[in-house]
């Protein structure tokens, strides 16, 4: 029994030779995001996942950026801190110019497209998908980005489960005219049913609102639910063979 | 014969506080023939003038794309220009690759004098021997500017550069008033008539100057020489009443004061370098 | 704590389909616009066309990201094309180009499969086609992407090329018309889009010839 060194490392696994991310720990779950009249709404819960366990409680998940454009992240908390990092850096040097040209949403998820790409080229990804929303000019603008790259622009977006979840409703029921009180109402269904269905998903979300005059992140509230179905009072009643 | 002490290296101070070699690049882009840049809300047009270097050549190109919404046209040493049109190039399609948006016009150029910059601040380099009007568009509207050789740069409304350019900035000095509401056309018109104003009574033709345009809805482009010469012929046949190029001379001599150093006088570097010891330093241009 | 993921990849396939067919004096490039990732659809308006010189389109589907990285490449080595040459770059000459581009990354490569349609210097149409690491060919017609399995039989048997062995070569061009090419898409992306899950949504067409380009779009199953 000549173990040799080498072999210990078996150990700790494989893994501990790696640097990179090779799966997440402390997690955001969906970020659900639309256009209506006025410029772009955001919504996304407060949870903090470590695995299965919902650990924190208070992450703030929607971030301004600059003057003209929102982000939210799912997946990797820590990953996504080290990319407001960044561009809390590429904003400073941006405004250090002070030549009235400013990044507006397009350039901005322009640049995180890079970085997210970029990362994943080097085999060491940033494990979040970015949702980007912003008004400059009059234009309205809504893209995401995934952890390996792949960004588009709609009309909506919604990370993870919101995909599954929220984007069949918001293709029902979103329109271009919607008011403000419309795409809360909406975005607020969404949530709903999301903090019904995934089970990472707590009753404490935050809305933020981007428009040509400014930003405003609402503070963490609550939706109003209702559990008192039969079915959920007794799940198994009724299916046959389960105690 | 009158020896300069401190002009045999770029950084070496005068005890003036002068850099000579800097002044003498800068000398470098009045030898080069005119290049003339003027804008308006919306347009920027550059304008310049061909010289071949002798009857059997071709001229050289003085103006040249940068991208679709900047261009520059270029007075001194040729070579040193391509060379920094390659780099404002390369970073127009950095940025437009990275933030899919257009470069601002400003920011290419502090990049281009700080790169300027550099050449007179190292004792292994040179400075670059051109003079360069920027024009181009973005957020902000049009913009003209004019890099240095020294690494200064600055804004204007319109400019003319190298060799009788004074004659230019005098007709665009008492013209500039109207430039910001200008029509394309009267825009491209004055910078044919500032060329002209260079040309020493030479007539202006087509094939001595080179005339481009950007502007809203106009990605910066070199108008060909026929439509060039079609509009000269147009704007000779209505505006005989402009009057004919100043003598050089004298246009050269006031515009040399107006730089606030004597430096700016024509001649050999000795020669400059005598006069210029009392004038004020000319760095600021 | 249990691992979510236990394996990352850097690739994923967003589907689609690309088509693209030539004629004596016109070229068709089509694609449709859904964009997917897995059972999920990501976007139904994402346009896979892009333009990369005055005669010359590419189709592209696969991996997004990739394909994105892919394009603005290009249109960077186009620029550079036209400052250094004042010119456009021929279609044939940005299939090379195209090819190398994707053999540079062999052993990494672009996870993106593209159709490169346009016009040659006698304004012929051409297509070119490609496989993920750069090998290529000039073709008469030819489909790529999710959809691809369905539309090339149906291609092949309407519109036979001649076999590439004949001697002396002949044309690959078809001998359909203009508006007899676009109904031809038309119809293989309404067949690809009943059985194909990505491919849907919308159809792109894109049409060069002599007058320059222009597009028409058709709508596609959504579900």
């Amino acid at each position: 029994m000549h173990s040799n060194p080498a072999k210990n490392h078996s150990l700790v696994g494989p893994e501990a030779a790696s640097e990179r991310t090779l799966y997440p720990y402390v997690t955001g779950t969906s970020v659900v995001a639309i256009k209506y009249k006025d410029g772009i709404l955001m919504a996304a819960d407060m949870g903090g996942s470590y695995g299965s366990t919902l650990r924190y409680k208070s992450v703030e998940r929607l971030k301004l950026i600059g003057k003209h454009s929102l982000l939210g992240a799912s997946g990797e908390m820590s990953d996504f801190q080290e990319i407001l990092r960044n561009l809390d850096e590429l904003i400073l040097y941006d405004n250090m110019w002070d030549d009235g040209n400013s990044l507006g949403p397009k350039e901005v998820h322009s640049y995180l497209t890079r970085m997210m790409y970029n990362r994943r080229n080097k085999f060491d990804p940033l494990w979040n998908s970015l949702v980007l929303g912003g008004v400059k000019n009059g234009q309205k603008y809504l893209g995401m980005v995934s952890m390996i790259g792949v960004n588009f622009e709609d009309d909506h977006v919604a990370t993870g489960f919101g995909n599954h979840l929220a984007r069949p409703i918001l293709r029902d029921e979103w329109h271009e005219n919607l008011t403000f009180e419309e795409g809360v109402k909406l975005l607020e269904k969404c949530m709903r049913v999301l903090l019904y269905r995934d089970r990472s998903a707590v009753n404490k979300l935050q809305i933020a609102k981007i428009t040509e005059v400014g930003v405003t992140i609402s503070q963490p509230y609550s939706l109003k639910t209702f559990w008192g179905y039969s079915a959920f009072h007794n799940p198994t009643v009724g299916a046959e063979g389960s105690w | 014969m009158f020896r300069n002490q401190y002009d045999t290296d770029v950084t070496t101070w005068s005890p003036a506080g002068r850099l000579f070699q800097v002044e003498y690049a800068m000398e470098a882009v009045k030898q080069g023939s005119a290049a003339i840049g003027l804008r308006s809300k919306t347009h920027v047009v550059l304008a310049c003038v061909n010289k071949a270097n002798s009857e059997l050549s071709s001229h050289q190109k003085k103006i040249f794309k940068v991208d679709d919404h900047i261009g520059v046209a270029i007075a001194g040493l040729t070579a040193d220009g391509r060379v920094l049109s390659r780099y404002m190039r390369s970073e127009c399609i950095n940025h437009s690759f990275t933030y899919e948006s257009p470069l601002p016009v400003g920011r290419l150029v502090v990049q281009l004098a700080d790169k300027a910059q550099v050449c007179t601040q190292r004792s292994w380099k040179r400075p670059f021997g051109v003079g360069l009007l920027v024009g181009g568009l973005d957020e902000s509207g049009a913009h003209l500017y004019y890099n240095c050789p020294s690494g200064n740069y600055f804004e204007y409304q319109a400019f003319a550069i190298g060799s009788r350019s004074q004659a230019a900035k005098t007709y665009l000095e008492r013209r500039f008033g109207n430039f910001m509401d200008s029509s394309r056309e009267d825009l491209i018109k004055d910078a044919l008539i500032a060329t002209r104003e260079t040309l020493q009574g030479e007539k202006l033709r087509s094939s001595i100057c080179t005339i481009a345009v950007v502007g809203v809805g106009e990605a910066f482009h070199i108008l060909d020489q026929e439509t060039v010469q079609q509009l000269i012929d147009t704007f000779e046949l209505v505006g005989e009443e402009e009057p004919a190029a100043e003598p050089d001379a004298p246009a050269e001599e006031g515009g040399a004061a107006e730089q606030g150093g004597g430096a700016a006088e024509q001649g050999g570097g000795a020669d400059q370098s005598a006069a210029a010891d009392e004038g004020v330093a000319p760095m600021e241009i | 704590m249990t691992k979510q993921q236990a394996n990352w990849s850097p690739y994923d396939n967003n589907g689609g389909s690309c088509v693209a067919i030539a004629g004596a004096d016109y070229c068709v490039v089509a694609a449709d616009t859904r964009m997917s990732t897995g059972y999920n659809i990501l976007t139904r308006d994402y346009s896979k066309i892009c333009k990369l010189a005055d005669k010359c389109v590419m189709a592209s589907s696969g991996f997004q990201a990739d394909v994105k990285a892919l394009q603005k490449l290009l249109a960077a080595r186009h620029l550079i094309y036209q400052h250094q040459h004042n010119k456009q770059m021929s279609c044939p000459a940005m299939g090379q180009l195209l090819s190398n581009t994707l053999y540079y990354k062999r052993f990494f490569p672009y996870y993106s499969f593209n159709v490169l349609g346009g016009l040659d210097s006698e304004g012929k149409g051409c297509v070119f086609t490609y496989d993920a690491v750069g090998s290529y060919e000039r073709v008469g017609y030819s489909s790529q992407g999710s959809g691809s399995t369905l539309i090339m039989p149906f291609l092949d048997n309407q519109l036979k090329s001649p076999s590439p062995l004949l001697l002396p070569a002949q044309d690959a061009v078809t001998p359909l018309s203009e508006s007899e090419a676009v109904d031809l898409v038309k119809t293989v992306f309404a067949s690809a889009t009943e059985r194909d899950i990505y491919t849907g949504d919308k159809l792109e067409i894109v049409i060069l010839n002599a007058e320059g380009i222009h597009r028409e779009y058709m709508e596609l199953r959504k579900d």
